[in-house]
């Protein structure tokens, strides 16, 4: 088995009398996603804030390629790459201004800084406006240049602490579909943090983390596997009348909400048809089936709701 | 520790404090215009009814006018460091603070590009000493400089701590309300010291403010007026101020490494 990347060991965090996190371990592998999923308040922004050194540990220990390493350590902090849940960005300055004071703290040579700056620029799709002020950029662009920011000094492991907040759908499939191509081209791993299941859905492997505590940990197929049965949900001119014919020819459970029937069944491909034949026809104006996401499971498993953001 | 992690830093920060000041026009329209404005309206006012026993010659302008000098460093050292309270939270800061320079070097960086600002507008003021009724010639430029630069560290760094430690934009409003800007009016800026006044005299005389702007006064005469400095002497000036810079430093360097 190799050595992980990044190993976190029995993390212990007390805030005055209350213990934030408890004992919490988790590993991200080399060129490994790993997201730890939880709702706010779960301990995720604690466990990055003491990776940094932000926060101190009752107890706990950090590996960097198996090698023991403080939280917040100069050798640990110089191979990962951060981007902030908050803006770390100089408003008042340009992307490239941002990109080079950033370049200078962690001193890139003259050259390289130049040309690091540019591929980074061309990378987060902002080199046409590169010398307008970060004041003037959209969210999405922020956190472009948040994430081109954080890969100056060419990290071995991202650190993102919920790295599509405030997002919309667009920006947000478009910052995962660079973030997989970093992955693919440079091989990165990639540690974040996210209360959002269709973010998680993204990561090789996900823990479920709940009141300071990982919970679970696992792929995101294997755990979607925990929860049982597909949901259908079925739009049609009179649900009471139908709801009884399901109940009484296909011996199924199913619940009226909002004028559309609801219904958790095994194999929900293989109802469906069966469930157009019974049914009147020309009755049903539409029907669809999703599989259960990671927030059924994490609330299947931890009894906690993840908070919901829309994309 | 690298040497050259910690210049990174401390470069970094200071030009971007610079950087900030100059490129807003109407920050350095402000920054300038202001102190003057400040300096004529309260010198206007004032100078038919100021007298000092034993210098009755001295206009109020002119007594005023090194106190000016020294409101712009200590101005600048406020606007300078409240903002690293939001900074330091969502801002730029952040990525100072995960970098491979030291935390000392972020309080270095961030005095002198908050003293370069205030610097900066304490020598634009300067042009206008000759209204003030002193001539270039006769001022001690070296005195003047070296008191103006360790009272703006001082300062700074004193913001800077504070800001830190407070974490609080409303505290430090309140902090700068009730001990700094107080703490600049009875530094001998606006008023000379009263020895009549037991209590007023004993706060100027404790103020490590008043013993910047003694040294930025004597900067301007070969001969002192009569009463118009808090202590006795250049050296005791000099000695109080390197006191209060050094006592600054330390204090920010500890509030920033031994905060999480």
């Amino acid at each position: 088995m190799s050595t992980p990347l990044l190993e976190v060991r029995d993390l212990t965090v007390h805030r005055g009398d209350l213990e934030v996190l408890k004992s919490l371990s988790f590993e991200v592998k080399e060129g490994e996603i790993f997201g730890l999923l939880g709702p706010n308040g779960s301990g995720k922004s604690t466990t990055f804030s003491v990776l940094m050194g932000l926060l101190p540990a009752v107890s706990g220990q950090f590996f960097f390629n198996g090698k023991e390493v403080e939280g917040g350590s100069k050798a640990l902090l110089r191979s990962m790459g951060i981007v902030f849940q908050n803006p770390s960005l100089d408003q008042l300055m340009s992307a490239r201004e941002n990109l080079e004071m950033s370049a200078k703290l962690y001193r890139l040579p003259r050259q390289k800084r130049r040309d690091r700056i540019e591929e980074l620029l061309r990378f987060s799709d902002l080199i046409d406006r590169a010398d307008e002020r970060v004041s003037n950029f959209s969210g999405g662009m922020k956190r472009r240049l948040e994430l081109a920011r954080s890969l100056i000094h060419d990290p071995k492991i991202l650190v993102m602490d919920e790295p599509t907040t405030g997002l919309d759908e667009g920006a947000f499939q478009r910052t995962w579909r660079r973030l997989l191509r970093l992955r693919k081209e440079r091989g990165l791993s990639i540690l974040l943090s996210t209360h959002r299941p269709e973010e998680a859905a993204f990561c090789d492997r996900i823990g479920f983390i709940s009141d300071g505590k990982l919970v679970v940990c696992d792929t995101p197929s294997s755990l979607q596997s925990q929860v049982s049965g597909d949901h259908l949900n079925i739009n049609l001119k009179s649900p009471e009348q139908a709801a009884m014919i399901l109940k009484s020819e296909l011996q199924l459970e199913p619940i009226i909400t909002d004028g559309q029937i609801k219904l958790t069944a095994d194999e929900g491909h293989t109802l469906i048809p069966r469930i157009v034949e019974v049914l009147p026809q020309g009755s049903i104006t539409s029907i669809n089936m999703t599989r259960p996401h990671l927030g059924d499971v994490f609330l299947h498993l931890t009894g906690e709701k993840l908070a919901e953001e829309s994309v | 520790m690298n040497i050259a992690d910690q210049w990174a830093t401390i470069s970094v920060l200071w030009g971007r404090d610079l950087s900030r000041f100059l490129r807003k026009p109407s920050r350095l329209v402000g920054a300038f215009m202001q102190p003057i404005i400040f300096w004529l309206m309260i010198g206007g006012g004032l100078t038919s009814t100021f007298k000092i026993a034993g210098a009755e010659s001295l206009n109020y302008e002119q007594y005023f006018f090194p106190g000016v000098v020294v409101m712009l460093v200590l101005f600048a050292a406020i606007f300078g460091t409240i903002t690293v309270i939001e900074d330091r939270h969502e801002g730029f800061l952040q990525s100072v603070l995960i970098a491979p320079g030291s935390r000392s070097a972020l309080v270095l960086g961030k005095a002198l590009g908050v003293s370069s600002v205030g610097l900066i507008q304490a020598i634009a003021f300067l042009a206008l000493a000759p209204m003030a009724g002193f001539t270039y010639l006769s001022i001690d430029w070296l005195n003047l400089f070296f008191f103006l630069l360790l009272g703006s560290v001082a300062l700074s760094t004193f913001g800077f701590a504070l800001a830190w430690w407070l974490d609080s934009s409303q505290a430090y409003h309140a902090i700068m309300s009730i001990i700094l800007i107080p703490g600049w009016i009875l530094s001998g800026a606006m008023f000379p010291i009263n020895h009549d006044n037991v209590t007023l005299s004993w706060i100027m005389s404790c103020n490590p403010m008043s013993y910047i702007v003694d040294g930025v006064r004597r900067s301007f005469y070969d001969e002192l007026p009569l009463g118009t400095t808090v202590s006795n002497s250049l050296l005791t000036d000099l000695l109080v101020v390197i006191g209060f810079t050094l006592f600054s430093l330390v204090w920010a360097n500890v509030i920033v490494t031994r905060s999480k």
